[in-house]
């Protein structure tokens, strides 16, 4: 049962409602996917030989070098783009003035660009001044540049979050403003935001499809090459689609199991009864 | 400088697309994005599945993905529309997926005891949701629609990739002519910034005049 305050314990009548909303959702449900599977087969995509090719080894050990240049680029530009993040989260809460303004510019600008302009930037403005980055880099440049400015949101939040006796303790204990910061505020604050780390990096690695512009052959990139080889367009990206959402979703999946383990907050108020 | 201002009319154009792109989208996504909170939230264990199946696809999928895939994979199954109402509805289909889960958050986050409440003092559904559930959910999403609606923007820039002339992709044909990236990067990267921190204005005030202390 849903714990919404929207509904109480269904009765007689509302449970009758509940069954006759499942046959209507299921009709429904069942009514989309036919005609999904009716416009497939009306314009001869449901065709065996237009999908015998995805049940061969080859195409898919190229989709999974696809898969793979996602994972190393994803990978490089999120390790990158946390140590920058971790930085400017820092930056943001340093008592120096400037320190913390540039630090906050950066991230409150960065964050509204999008990231195809990033790239767009690297592609076309850097290589006028000198700097032709390899394939590689053009793509994970722009996506750590960009996402530095989420991670640095993420634990300037974690960080907040400690309650600031954790800090004043360390103080009066003797240690320096750094070090109370690497041993006693950082770990607990990383522990806390494991969770929005994780998904962060769902979404970092949903953005290195941008590789389809930089003509870096990750995952999506390596479908366009497919596609281009075998005609078989609504398949390959198909089957790109699947691919993504089983990765991604495991992701997912595993930033909410870290949620559901996380500590429980100490209770900032008594509960009542 | 004078590279902007000679090419205005293009810049504008774009400019244009990208808040066509942006207010039709969100304007769908919000649409989307009711219907799928309401299913998440229903008694009904199928239709309940059916909205979590819609928000763990589409906010799995990368949207250059969904976008590549209406763009060239639906035609051949004779899905066709315009290049703008299609990558609208894409991107209403994207941002639909974060827009209910936020509404949902919104609803999880009123009190069992008010709904209860509600009911106790013989308020019907329709009359409990309007002046009881609805008034306090929406007040706690403004922040979390704000900034879906500063994502959805810079997710129609995604939209040049395919081939919509959008701000993104007017800037990248006046570099590709004038080869000043500096100026005109800059110039697209600041209409960018400006409409986020405006959406941000807004709803800053929204929620400041709206939030209700406990």
């Amino acid at each position: 049962m849903t714990s919404t305050a929207l509904f109480d314990e269904p009765g007689p009548k509302a449970r009758r409602r509940i069954r006759i909303a499942t046959v209507l959702g299921t009709l429904a449900a069942v009514a989309l996917a036919a005609l999904a599977v009716r416009q497939f087969a009306a314009n001869g995509q449901l065709d065996a030989a237009r999908w015998q090719p995805y049940a061969t080894w080859p195409m898919w050990r190229y989709l999974l070098d696809g898969l793979w240049s996602t994972f190393l680029a994803a990978v490089v530009s999120a390790a990158l783009s946390m140590a920058l993040g971790l930085l400017l989260a820092l930056g943001r809460l340093s008592p120096r003035r400037w320190v913390r303004l540039p630090a906050a510019g950066y991230v409150e600008v960065v964050r509204t660009i999008p990231a195809l302009l990033l790239v767009y930037v690297v592609l076309f403005a850097l290589p006028r001044y000198g700097m032709d980055l390899p394939l590689f880099w053009k793509l994970v440049v722009p996506l750590t540049v960009s996402n530095a400015a989420a991670f640095a949101e993420i634990f300037r939040a974690g960080i907040n979050a400690i309650e600031r006796g954790q800090t004043e303790a360390g103080l009066a204990v003797g240690l320096t403003r750094f070090q109370t910061m690497r041993l006693i505020v950082l770990p607990q604050a990383a522990s806390r935001v494991l969770p929005s780390i994780v998904s962060q990096s769902v979404g970092l690695l949903k953005d290195t499809s941008l590789g389809f512009i930089v003509s870096y052959g990750e995952l999506l990139y390596s479908g366009k090459v497919l596609a281009a080889y075998n005609h078989l367009v609504i398949q390959t990206y198909l089957v790109v689609a699947l691919i993504y959402l089983v990765v991604n979703a495991s992701l997912s999946k595993l930033a909410r199991t870290l949620e559901a383990r996380r500590p429980a907050l100490p209770a900032r108020r008594p509960a009542r009864a | 400088m004078s590279v902007l201002l000679e090419h205005l009319p293009e810049l504008w154009q774009g400019l244009v697309v990208t808040f066509q792109l942006t207010a039709g989208s969100f304007a769908g996504a919000a649409v989307l994005g009711v219907l799928v909170c309401a299913l998440r939230v229903s008694p009904v264990r199928v239709l309940r599945a059916l909205g979590t199946a819609y928000v763990e696809t589409f906010q799995n999928l990368p949207l250059l993905v969904l976008l590549v895939l209406a763009f060239f994979g639906l035609p051949e199954i004779g899905v066709q529309a315009g290049l703008l109402v299609t990558a609208v509805v894409v991107i209403a289909v994207y941002e639909g997926a974060y827009v209910g889960e936020a509404l949902r958050s919104g609803v999880n986050a009123v009190s069992k005891g008010q709904g209860e409440a509600a009911r106790a003092i013989g308020l019907t559904f329709g009359q409990s949701l309007r002046h009881v559930i609805l008034p306090q959910a929406l007040r706690t999403v403004v922040q979390p629609l704000g900034n879906i609606f500063i994502m959805t923007t810079m997710n129609t820039a995604l939209a040049a990739a395919v081939g919509v002339v959008d701000l993104t992709a007017a800037a990248n044909r006046v570099n590709l002519v004038e080869a000043q990236p500096i100026p005109i990067f800059v110039g697209a990267g600041t209409a960018y910034a400006l409409i986020a921190a405006s959406a941000g204005f807004v709803t800053g005030r929204l929620e400041r005049r709206l939030v209700i202390l406990r």
